[in-house]
């Protein structure tokens, strides 16, 4: 109950500020800008001729995920710089106070804080890729192999990045919390394309610093998963053996234990969170 | 009642274990009840063995400078600060369980309310989240109380800090509560909201609701509180009733002539102090009737010229400074610290 009504007000929140309108604002650029670039892509000459169709698939993969990562960009900095302020701005300016001397219980406000940055982040995941899908579709005829499943991931990196910006700001400052939790996932990202690329050139070290930076922080695991569900099967054959290194495509579909990985993560981070906002004096 | 409930208690804990647990089960409870209660931040530290009660209906004012420990004290017995040892029990249940907070009103001395939500809003969420059924039609009157009728569909963000106060006053009385806490209720109101907040006091008092109150403006503590706590450096200074407080008098006398005679029937009367010619003398707190003017006639009859005389009443101001300062000459816990346990 308690937990339903914080989750309510956060995305009250969120409507209130303005963050949803500026991300429906940016979104709405983002896709115009997507279609008019995949309208052009329609019969477009190479230096080698005309594309045949598979190289037109291969190039609307790679330009869906770019967008798509782009989305997943613009969904993680805004979960990322609402999650922050939203704990330890509230305590650092007092409102805590009021909220936190009525008989609830701290757990179930994080909760509900979390509930609601987990319908917003998915919320805008889903509604945002919908509308790329349906962009892509209208103008060069692509639609992914399984877009429920790559949507799924997509907002799962998102439920990890808010779940991390939500410890950091019960521990630093709110402006600090967003900052790190960004950063920490740009840094995951380029430490996956490393990772890939050592794999690309056969060195086991370069190899390894991808998959370690992608269990300690599961946001580039995720999105990986997530672009092999947007990509076209055939675009990975067409692309070859060059394509490992390549940061807008993934080889591979994501394993299950990988999966269960990134939930335990999640459970892992939110306890630490819970009883580190438990134990604080507002 | 309370106290010797409590102390019956305390010599149990030691055996049974936790006090608060065995209060729990015995009615009456007091609104608050606090035992031991310390907290240190860092090296400093902020609260040392404070233990008090407030009785259901009782108006208790916290008194004391700044960084005497007043927040901390009222933060620890809502459960937004960890004691570092002690137990709260707030209307009968200990403070870790959240229903002890059911009705309790809370006033922050840092008032912020959610700038994005309407003041009706800001209500609507805290008699939610106190899971209390209260007609719309008495939530308008909570913000009437206050003034805000006016402003009640208006966002929290466009309010002075004046009205923000008010609106905390509404969030703290909206609940149905039977014990309000206000943390510094008058800080940024004007004369009239301070005496709004005076009456509003006195209004839940005659309610039978119990009230903590903190604030600096001593004269208004004097006027609406049955009973003080002084804090001072963290631990409680003194306490007790405001009769028992500044139940000292003096009378203040201009006299010459004075002999060693003279002189010792003003001792027999009082604890003596002088300053030129006027001699103050310490009077029983209770008036009899006779112990000044025979005090006169006894000093006329010795020749002694009696120029004034003139009553003295302590205020509360002068006795919680001559506390602080250490100067007092009666007894400083008139109640002893932590009486009423």
């Amino acid at each position: 109950m308690t937990a339903l009504t914080i989750a309510g007000l956060t995305l009250r929140e969120a409507s209130r500020r303005r963050v949803i309108w500026a991300l429906a604002a940016l979104t709405v650029v983002l896709l115009a800008l997507s279609a008019w670039g995949f309208s052009k892509l329609v019969g477009l000459n190479s230096d080698l001729g005309t594309m045949t169709s598979g190289e037109a698939r291969l190039v609307a993969s790679i330009l869906l995920n770019l967008i798509m990562f782009g989305m997943s960009l613009i969904a993680a900095i805004g979960t990322a710089f609402l999650a922050g302020p939203t704990l330890a701005g509230e305590v650092e300016s007092g409102q805590a106070l009021a909220i936190l001397a009525r008989p609830v219980r701290r757990s179930q406000v994080l909760l509900g804080k979390w509930l609601g940055l987990v319908s917003f982040g998915c919320g805008y995941v889903l509604l945002a890729g919908i509308a790329q899908f349906l962009v892509v579709r209208a103008t060069v005829g692509y639609w992914p192999p399984d877009p429920a499943r790559g949507l799924a991931l997509l907002a799962g990196e998102t439920i990890v990045l808010l779940t991390l910006a939500l410890l950091l700001s019960s521990v630093v400052s709110p402006m600090a919390s967003g900052i790190i939790a960004v950063g920490l996932f740009g840094a995951t990202w380029v430490a996956g394309i490393v990772g890939a690329l050592g794999g690309a050139l056969g060195n086991d070290g370069v190899e390894r610093v991808g998959t370690v930076s992608r269990i300690l922080l599961p946001t580039d695991g995720l999105w990986r998963g997530a672009m092999n569900a947007f990509q076209d099967p055939r675009a990975l054959l067409q692309m070859g053996e060059g394509q490992q290194g390549f940061p807008f495509l993934s080889a591979s579909p994501l394993t299950s234990t990988y999966l269960v990985w990134a939930v335990v993560w999640i459970a892992m981070i939110w306890g630490l969170t819970a009883l580190s906002f438990m134990r604080r004096d507002v | 009642m309370a106290s010797a409930e409590a102390a019956g208690v305390r010599e149990v804990t030691s055996v049974a274990g936790s006090a608060a647990e065995l209060l729990a089960g015995l009615p009456p409870s007091p609104a608050v009840w606090c035992s031991g209660l310390h907290k240190r931040y860092g090296r400093q530290t902020a609260v040392q063995d404070v233990s008090f009660t407030v009785a259901r209906g009782e108006v208790l004012g916290l008194l004391g400078p700044n960084g005497a420990g007043k927040t901390s004290v009222i933060k620890m017995l809502l459960g937004l600060v960890r004691p570092d040892a002690g137990e709260v029990m707030l209307l009968g249940r200990p403070s870790s369980d959240p229903r002890s907070r059911s009705a309790v009103g809370y006033l922050p001395e840092l008032f912020r309310y959610q700038p994005w939500l309407t003041a009706t809003e800001v209500l609507a969420l805290h008699v939610r989240l106190a899971r209390v059924q209260v007609p719309e039609q008495e939530r308008r009157d909570c913000l009437a109380v206050v003034g805000l009728s006016d402003r009640a569909g208006d966002r929290v963000g466009g309010f002075s800090k004046g009205m923000q106060q008010r609106l905390g006053l509404a969030v703290a009385l909206v609940a149905r509560p039977e014990l309000v806490v206000l943390d510094e209720p008058t800080s940024a109101l004007d004369p009239i909201g301070r005496v709004d907040v005076r009456d509003l006091v006195l209004d839940l008092k005659s309610r039978g609701v119990a009230v903590l109150l903190n604030s600096h403006l001593i004269g208004e503590v004097e006027r609406v509180c049955d009973r003080v706590v002084i804090l001072d450096k963290g631990r409680v200074a003194a306490s007790g009733t405001l009769a028992e407080l500044l139940g000292q008098r003096e009378v203040r006398l201009r006299l010459d002539g004075l002999d060693a005679r003279a002189h010792d029937r003003l001792r027999s009367a009082g604890a003596l102090t002088r300053s030129g010619d006027w001699f103050t003398v310490a009077l029983a707190s209770e008036d009899d009737g006779v112990t000044v003017p025979d005090l006169v006639r006894d000093l006329v009859s010795m020749g002694v010229r009696v120029h004034a005389v003139e009553p003295v009443r302590i205020s509360l101001e002068e006795r919680l400074l001559g506390i602080l300062r250490h100067e007092d000459s009666a007894p400083r816990d008139v109640a002893a610290p932590g009486a009423g346990r």
